[in-house]
């Protein structure tokens, strides 16, 4: 399989990263590159082989429903580039 | 003082016990050696004041007798580890001067037992590379150097940084993380030791997110037993990471001379490549014999789906980080574009703080998870990741203890060199690494020769799940059999 350049902006759009019409191209060589090379997986036979979900055997741990941490919402915000007061800012996103 | 570099940690130890010399002393005499080495770029960020602060703080411990394992031992660590007041950037535009208010929790146990930080190091961006050109900071030296050359290597990657600043005796260790290799790879370009312990064997906790059913963190040092004493401070169970194990750590130190007699030893012939350099076969067959000459039995083995790791890995690897690395929206932390909408405020500060590797895997990783593609792509990988797995327990079923392989198919190349035109080429840097990272095995890099070109070059054992302590006793006869290699000077 390969992908041709309405892919590419589809899948940079999925992504959100904005990538202009002049390196589409070059992406896309890149991304069919890659694949090209995944594309020798085809020949393995997986049938009845169960997807991995966890590479080590053991069971979910699960935690104890209390809490445990939490009031530190000057930490939270410490490090956002736009702030007010304990909110993060954005662009108006309803009209 | 400046000779107090070339302690190995181990030795360092003894020394601060003794008070032959201090903590602050050696401390000192390894920010002299960093200052020194700028041009190498292996740090990020350096600490001078709070390294000083703490090893004060240790002296005084060491005074009291109360010092823990690591009291007084200076320290590099990776940027891809959170130090609260401290910028942690992984190396990418993207964090900007994102600067945590926690504390990872390897970095917190390996203060808590008295190391010392002398800085952050620098990595690839968010450890995707092998070579360490992807870092926002730019690429890092490899201290070693092709006989009669000046061209600058690069130190393997991801955990480049980590790699040069140990064998130029900047710092006695340095964390690493390995998600396809980037622990041992750069360990072996370097004549250092690395070593990826199991999956769930340390903390991902506070250590930023690649691919997290891969992701490992692990020392990088001078010698196995090195290694050994940082594995055990940064080992551990940890109730904020679901995926750690809570499994004793074993006092891995006492592995080191351990005999290695009776321990069967598989060879994997699918490690024997087309084209592999001679010198790679000839080094791996006198690492076999350096283990029979110690009592080890070698037997031949079959992983049949070796080849399939890597291409694998290139699907598993790019979608987890493609769902891991969708936090970087420039609301909550780092970079910020402006934009009109929120939708373009994703999209611009996406493309301006990623780099061109980390861009490439994103949207690779997107594809492969997209409607249509997740059964023939990523579906298909995670089976193939079975098999591959299974290739491993059967072997090990047999009665094998270890597995011995070459750690790289070469030795460090020059800045620039390799996938520049295709991606592919750099990637087949840890077709015999990524293997394990597939499996979450153990895994160690441990120094075993030069090539023609005067370069080190690694061997690697792989070990049973959470048997390490394997890996350290037969990464020592190598050790002992190999000697150690100290690159010339040059910076």
């Amino acid at each position: 399989m390969s992908v041709d350049a309405a892919t590419v902006r589809r899948i940079a759009h999925l992504a959100r990263i904005a990538v202009s019409e002049g390196e589409v191209p070059h992406l896309q060589g890149e991304l069919n590159a890659m694949l090209d090379f995944v594309e020798q997986l085809s020949e393995v036979n997986v049938e009845g082989v169960e997807p991995m979900t966890s590479v080590t055997l053991m069971q979910m741990k699960k935690r104890q429903d209390v809490v445990n941490d939490g009031e530190i919402a000057d930490d939270i915000v410490a490090n956002a580039p736009a702030t007010e007061g304990h909110f993060f800012l954005v662009p108006k996103v309803v009209e | 003082m400046t000779d107090l570099t070339s302690l190995t940690l181990a030795e360092a130890r003894k020394g601060l016990a003794d008070k032959t010399f201090t903590s602050l002393e050696l401390t000192d005499a390894h920010l002299s050696a960093i200052e020194a080495a700028r041009v190498l770029n292996a740090f990020v960020m350096e600490t001078p004041e709070q390294a000083r602060d703490m090893a004060k703080a240790v002296d005084e411990k060491i005074a009291k007798g109360d010092a823990g394992p690591l009291a007084g031992i200076p320290l590099g660590i990776k940027d891809l580890f959170a130090t609260k007041g401290v910028r942690t950037t992984a190396c990418s535009k993207i964090l900007g001067n994102f600067v945590p208010t926690y504390e990872s929790t390897i970095t917190s146990q390996l203060w808590r037992d008295g190391a010392v930080m002398l800085g952050k190091l620098n990595n690839d961006e968010f450890a995707m590379g092998s070579a360490n050109e992807t870092s926002c900071f730019g690429p890092v030296g490899n201290p070693w150097r092709r006989e009669g050359s000046n061209t600058t290597l690069v130190p393997g990657g991801s955990s480049g940084g980590s790699a040069s600043a140990v064998a130029a005796l900047l710092c006695m260790g340095a964390t690493a993380t390995d998600t396809g290799g980037s622990i041992r790879q750069p360990a072996a370009f370097t004549a250092t030791v690395g070593i990826k312990p199991t999956y769930g064997r340390c903390s991902r906790w506070g250590i930023v997110a690649f691919a997290s059913s891969l992701d490992q963190a692990g020392p990088i040092a001078r010698s196995v037993r090195d290694a050994a004493m940082l594995l055990r401070s940064m080992a551990g169970h940890d109730p904020k990471d679901t995926t750690s194990v809570d499994i004793a750590v074993p006092d891995y130190e006492a592995a080191i001379g351990k005999s290695v007699k009776g321990m069967k030893i598989g060879i994997p012939k699918e490690y024997r490549l087309d084209g592999m350099p001679a010198e790679i076969e000839k080094l791996w067959s006198e690492g076999a014999a350096w283990l029979k000459a110690a009592g080890a039995e070698l037997v031949e083995v079959s992983l049949p789906h070796t080849k399939y790791a890597l291409p694998a890995y290139y699907i598993v690897a790019p979608a987890e980080a493609s769902s891991n690395l969708a936090r970087y929206d420039g609301v909550r932390y780092g970079l910020r574009e402006q934009a009109k909408n929120i939708t373009e405020l994703y999209e611009n500060t996406r493309a301006e703080g990623f780099g061109a590797e980390v861009r490439r895997r994103v949207m690779i990783g997107t594809y492969v998870l997209s409607a249509g593609y997740y059964d023939a792509y990523y579906l298909r990988a995670q089976k193939v990741r079975t098999l591959i797995k299974k290739d491993f327990e059967d072997c090990f079923a047999k009665g094998v203890d270890a597995i011995l392989t070459p750690a790289t198919p070469s030795a460090a190349f020059g800045i620039g060199e390799k996938g520049g035109a295709d991606p592919v080429e750099m990637y087949l840097n840890d077709i015999f690494t990524v293997t394990v990272n597939m499996a979450g095995l153990p895994g160690i890099a441990v120094p075993a020769g030069k090539d023609a070109q005067g370069l080190p070059l690694g061997l690697q054992l792989i070990g049973r799940p959470f048997e390490e302590e394997t890996l350290f006793s037969l990464g020592e006869v190598i050790e002992q059999a190999a000697g150690r290699f100290t690159p010339a000077r040059w910076w």
